[in-house]
């Protein structure tokens, strides 16, 4: 198999007319944490979406553990899926069902275990997220960390070997998201996991980053270590990384044009 | 997976080695289970184990429980480096009982 778990080639993304990534392409090695970053707007989701299967390119390719997921059939994506797991921002669990059912919910769908196998593996992955003593929650019950932290849970339940999340420090205190850093780290030595985290939380990225990739108005403007990003001369990395606030250029003429178009 | 289970005069050892993942551990569990509910000791041998998931994990936990509630000897013996770094993020290192060698074991029974 391919040193790399993802391959990300000449990847064109439109809503309608508008042009959201332009020309991606690049490489996600096995066992690596891909942090993909850029402000907001930089298409950072939208190339998730992508990743995950839940937005077709308007072309290009992504190879993913050797599947062309562009061009895979449905049984195919859903293979594919029993290896991926995902950590969505805002946790989207189902809020009929109480945290550990939530969690035990793909080991139902994808597997044959028994129950006492099951009942383990959620305990086992509750406690690693710190989330033990509330297996009986309903998701309403949650703050916005624990949520978070069930979300991972989830996402982990069948170790897969690629995990993606959305956001993990997004919204949490600093010291549950230097724990999030920590069991991220971990579960990319211990499982063998590649890991793609989309963030723009620097302390973060630099934590936990093997490398990065930078998008900016839906181009990648780099891809590399954390050194390599850190000493880049880009200005768009620069002002990133600096968090310079966007310089606002107004023609005058055009900003005119646009304030009373159509007005007379 | 390979799986081999041998019997010494006291106890039983369950032989282990390759990639223990979810297609494999409902077949793990059955050869845990198998000799505590004889009342054998067991002693499982992980020299050889090259990756464990969290379902081949469950199925040594649950091992554990079954041997405890019996009150027999359950260990890990040689455990490899993979599979120590998966009980180790788990927490379960400090759970189960961890031997270099056989005859620590045999002391115990």
């Amino acid at each position: 198999m391919s040193a790399n778990a993802i391959e990300i080639r000449d990847l064109v993304v439109d809503y309608g007319s508008r042009r959201i990534l332009t020309n991606i392409s690049f490489d996600i090695r096995q066992g690596e944490i891909m942090v993909i970053m850029g402000g907001s707007g930089a298409g950072k989701s939208t190339l998730l979406r992508c990743l995950l299967g839940l937005k077709k390119p308007t072309s290009g390719h992504i190879h993913m553990l050797g599947t062309d997921i562009c061009h895979a059939s449905q049984a195919e994506l859903y293979k594919l899926r029993e290896k991926m797991g995902v950590a969505f921002q805002r946790g989207a669990l189902f809020t009929s069902m109480s945290v550990a059912e939530n969690i035990q919910l793909p080991l139902r769908e994808h597997t044959d275990l028994d129950e006492s196998t099951i009942q383990i593996m959620t305990r086992i992955k509750l406690d690693m997220v710190n989330m033990l003593p509330y297996e009986h929650l309903m998701p309403s019950e949650l703050s916005g960390g624990m949520a978070k932290r069930a979300a991972l849970a989830r996402a982990i339940i069948m170790d897969p070997k690629l995990l993606f999340f959305d956001e993990p420090s997004a919204g949490l205190d600093p010291i549950t998201s230097a724990e999030l850093d920590e069991l991220i780290l971990l579960l990319k030595k211990s499982m063998r996991m590649t890991i793609v985290v989309v963030t723009h939380e620097l302390e973060s990225v630099f934590a936990i980053a093997d490398r990065i990739a930078i998008l900016g108005e839906g181009k990648l403007i780099q891809v590399g270590t954390p050194e390599e990003i850190r000493n880049s001369s880009n200005e768009t990395i620069i002002n990133l990384l600096n968090r310079t606030p966007r310089e606002n250029n107004v023609d005058r003429d055009t900003h005119l044009e646009r304030l009373t178009k159509d007005t007379q | 997976m390979q799986c081999n289970l041998r019997s010494e005069n006291d106890y039983d050892v369950l032989e282990l080695g390759g990639e223990i993942d979810f297609h494999y551990s409902p077949d793990l569990r059955e050869h845990i289970l198998a000799p505590l509910k004889e009342g054998r000791p067991l002693l499982i041998d992980m020299e050889n184990v090259s990756y464990i998931d969290s379902s081949g994990i469950a199925s040594l936990v649950e091992g554990f429980q079954t041997a405890k509630s019996a009150k027999l000897a359950y260990g890990l013996l040689k455990i490899s480096d993979p599979a120590l770094q998966v009980l180790t993020l788990t927490r379960l290192d400090r759970v189960f009982t961890l031997y270099d060698n056989a005859e620590q074991f045999h002391a115990q029974i």
